[in-house]
């Protein structure tokens, strides 16, 4: 049993909370600046140029990349045979309102829905917690939006509907997104499970690096195809015409019942903030 | 082509802006979100004044983040104009605003309420709220401090880059700009 102190827990969820909002990972430049390369129409070259330079602004002078450094959900792949010294949820919470206080990040959530009182320091953290085989503990932090959050949905499709029912449904998210979620954005969908699995798989895909696919050549394609035809629709990015509306469709599958297709489409700005770190 | 203004923003200028076109504001504007514009509105119902003068001004939807030492701002780009559509007409036509920054489509409510008074929408870039925090020199809290990022502040701006998305007209450029290309393909 390897033990893990909950204060270690704290420092570390506290810097990636600041790192995650400064520094945007390399997969997502490296995918903006490709899109940028290959872009045809010159508004949105001009876009994408900002963007650029925005996120070179930020991680040179360690601040936010965008002013929503949204509600901080936090993914917590325990190993089996770690202890935890103290309360883990305390532990995680307690890095989040530090991170954000010290590190100048916008305090965006509220204590309950309908009062709309902010909390103070961006807690609650939305945390997921799954056990994993062996002795780490590898914290995430993915700082979510809600600009983009807010355009996001998901379908009960019928078993009948089948692949052009998902192809659709997706297509329809994107249009009706359109100009709202700050594109280019990444469109992370899951595919099967339950309501709630389809939305976590969604959620997760946004996880996922641009340069990797799914390893299941179908859902690979799907990916591909997927990509391709939303970036048809013109959107472009921040709406003004152009193909870069979307960088990147990232799908997760699981088995689902009988009787259902539950599709989930869970859309990402190019702020596309995570990071990762493993105890 | 680059078309520069200064605020205050009179109707008469606001009705010489076109969608599509690139605009660089320098002069006062003011940033207010949700909260605050559900304030004014309750204001406006009991018939209070309200906590700034909005006649010909311009509001950026905008929350920004805390400001580091000796910076005016934290970073500040565009929230979601959606948001304030149920409450933009009103702030057109009873406080006499005349241009709001935003991202993302507008109601017919308020584009009706454009064209009726001379208004128009601006679109800064989502996301590159590092890069629009360098053109703010001054911020100051004017009012509902209580709501942190969502209080209402006076901005002081030098060039602040944004597009008109739809102008007084209700020219839009999310439909015009999509067809442009659309058609570029063919």
């Amino acid at each position: 049993m390897r033990e893990i102190s909950a204060r270690q827990i704290t420092e570390t969820v506290r810097r990636l909370c600041m790192e995650a909002c400064y520094y945007l990972p390399d997969d997502v430049k490296k995918r903006i600046e490709e899109c940028r390369r290959e872009e045809p129409f010159p508004i949105a070259c001009g876009i994408l140029d900002k963007i650029i330079e925005n996120y070179r602004i930020a991680g040179e002078n360690s601040v936010p990349i965008c002013q929503d450094t949204g509600m901080a959900c936090v993914f917590l792949e325990i190993g089996q045979d770690v202890h935890i010294n103290g309360d883990i949820e305390e532990a995680v919470n307690a890095g989040v309102a530090s991170g954000y206080k010290d590190g100048y990040l916008r305090k965006s959530v509220v204590s309950d829905p309908i009062e709309r009182v902010n909390s103070g320091d961006n807690t609650p953290a939305m945390i997921y917690y799954e056990l994993v085989p062996g002795d780490r503990l590898t914290i995430t932090v993915a700082p979510k939006g809600f600009g983009s959050e807010n355009m996001s949905q998901l379908k009960m499709l019928k078993p009948a509907d089948g692949i052009e029912g998902v192809k659709d449904f997706v297509l329809k998210v994107a249009e009706d997104a359109g100009p709202n979620p700050c594109p280019p954005i990444i469109m992370g969908v899951g595919i099967g499970g339950t309501f709630d699995k389809a939305a976590l798989m969604a959620k997760k895909a946004l996880l996922r690096p641009l340069d990797e696919k799914n390893p299941d050549s179908f859902y690979a394609q799907l990916e591909d195809e997927l990509l391709e035809k939303v970036n048809a629709l013109g959107i472009g990015p921040q709406g003004f015409g152009g193909r870069t509306f979307c960088l990147k469709v990232n799908i997760n599958h699981m088995a689902t019942h009988i009787a259902g297709l539950p599709v989930a489409v869970n859309i990402n700005c190019h702020v596309a903030r995570h990071k990762t770190e493993v105890l | 082509m680059t078309v520069k203004i200064t605020t205050p923003l009179t109707s008469e200028k606001a009705r010489t802006l076109k969608a599509g076109d690139t605009v660089e504001i320098t002069g006062v504007i003011y940033t207010s979100r949700d909260a605050a514009h559900k304030r004014f509105i309750e204001a406006l119902d009991r018939g209070e004044k309200l906590p700034a003068d909005f006649k010909d001004a311009v509001i950026y939807f905008a929350g920004p983040s805390p400001a580091k030492p000796g910076q005016p701002i934290g970073s500040v780009g565009p929230t979601t104009s959606y948001r304030m559509d149920p409450y933009s007409p009103r702030m057109i036509r009873e406080a006499g605003l005349t241009g709001m920054i935003g991202k993302g489509r507008r109601s017919a409510e308020v584009v009706e309420a454009m064209k009726e008074c001379g208004a128009v929408y601006f679109g800064a870039i989502g996301g590159c709220a590092a890069l629009l925090a360098k053109c703010v020199k001054k911020a100051e809290v004017i009012a509902y401090d209580d709501l942190g990022a969502e209080a209402l502040r006076r901005l002081e701006v030098e060039d602040l880059p944004v597009t008109v998305v739809i102008d007084s007209e209700g020219n839009d450029l999310y439909r015009l700009g999509r067809e442009q290309y659309l058609e570029s393909l063919k």
